[in-house]
């Protein structure tokens, strides 16, 4: 979901890099209190797990495709805001290493993906945390749920993008119509790797689950 | 714990260096709505389109593109664990309030 440069009109491109900056700036303030000796690693280990899944597109239908976002999967495994730095550390390498994602386009990428599909899912599986907490099949539910929304609602952000600047002229209904129907079919991929993932972490290291934090009773860590 | 750590990483290393050959090439959801709209003519190419790993090849050339993955992980990890190493509580005090 990199949009490239040019897609939006300059006006539009840095409003959304200033908004970027702002909750990128937020999330590194919030950060550091979910952020210890053992949950650190675990963030850089998130991040590169994303970057990895992202580049496997899946097929949806002829002719189209759609990959991870990871927002959810972030937000899950490692909370709200250390969650939004994975996805925003991943799309800054690959705008900047392997030229994916415009550069002008990277705050309203960074915005998408990493602000507002990191914070959708969190939600959703706030939310829904109850459920989460019983047993493998209600947090793979929860992971599942939370992963297809924090895509579909990510995809709004191009929606709303735009709207607001976006060059060419093309109808709005459209733009949402084709954006929000072929990411239902790549929620449903992002949904069923965020329940896979989830689930195997909190099989062997449920300790490292920050959903999972304070639902059940705290493992003795030894080392 | 070193286990799980060192799994995790070299589950992200067979998935950018190996499974990525496997990727569909079909535009993805934002690059097919803005195909289909027409919108994409007024993409322009990106400033860094001629660098060493772009598209996550090497010089172009996709036969790279497992190379091309491990380097992003190596670069992304090397990255994330960085910054949150130096942004972490530092850990007497938790380790103490944890028992």
């Amino acid at each position: 979901m990199h949009m490239s440069d040019g897609l939006l009109n300059a006006p539009t491109s840095v409003a959304f890099l200033v908004i970027a900056a702002l909750g990128v700036g937020f999330a590194l303030v919030r950060a550091r209190t979910d952020l210890d000796d053992r949950t650190a690693p675990m963030a850089g280990l998130v991040a590169t797990f994303i970057f990895a899944v992202q580049m496997i597109n899946f097929p949806i239908l002829p002719g189209a495709s759609g990959h991870l976002l990871g927002g959810a999967l972030a937000a899950i495994l490692v909370g709200p805001y250390v969650g939004a730095l994975c996805v925003t550390i991943v799309l800054v390498v690959q705008c900047l290493l392997f030229a994916d994602g415009g550069l002008t386009a990277l705050g309203a990428n960074v915005t998408n993906m990493a602000l507002i599909g990191t914070a959708t899912g969190f939600l959703v599986a706030v939310a829904l945390r109850k459920l989460a907490g019983q047993g493998t099949g209600g947090l793979a539910a929860v992971a599942f749920v939370s992963a297809f929304v924090n895509t579909v609602v990510a995809s709004t952000g191009f929606v709303v993008e735009y709207a607001i600047g976006g060059a060419g002229g093309v109808g709005i209904g459209k733009v949402a119509l084709l954006m929000w129907g072929l990411h239902a079919l790549i929620g449903i991929g992002e949904g069923l790797i965020t329940a896979i993932t989830v689930t195997s972490v909190a099989k062997i290291r449920p300790d490292l689950v920050y959903l999972l934090r304070g639902s059940q009773k705290p493992l003795e860590v030894r080392s | 714990m070193k286990k799980f750590f060192i799994g995790f990483a070299f589950v992200s290393l067979l998935i950018a260096g190996v499974l990525s050959y496997f990727a569909s090439g079909d535009p993805d959801g934002l690059d097919k709505t803005v195909e289909d709209t027409g919108i994409a003519a007024h993409a322009q190419e990106h400033p860094l389109a001629g660098s060493a790993f772009a598209d996550y090849a090497l010089g172009g050339d996709d036969k790279f593109t497992g190379l091309a993955g491990v380097l992003g992980v190596v670069v992304v990890l090397a990255l994330s664990f960085g910054l949150f190493w130096v942004l972490r509580k530092k850990t007497p005090q938790n380790d103490l309030a944890d028992r």
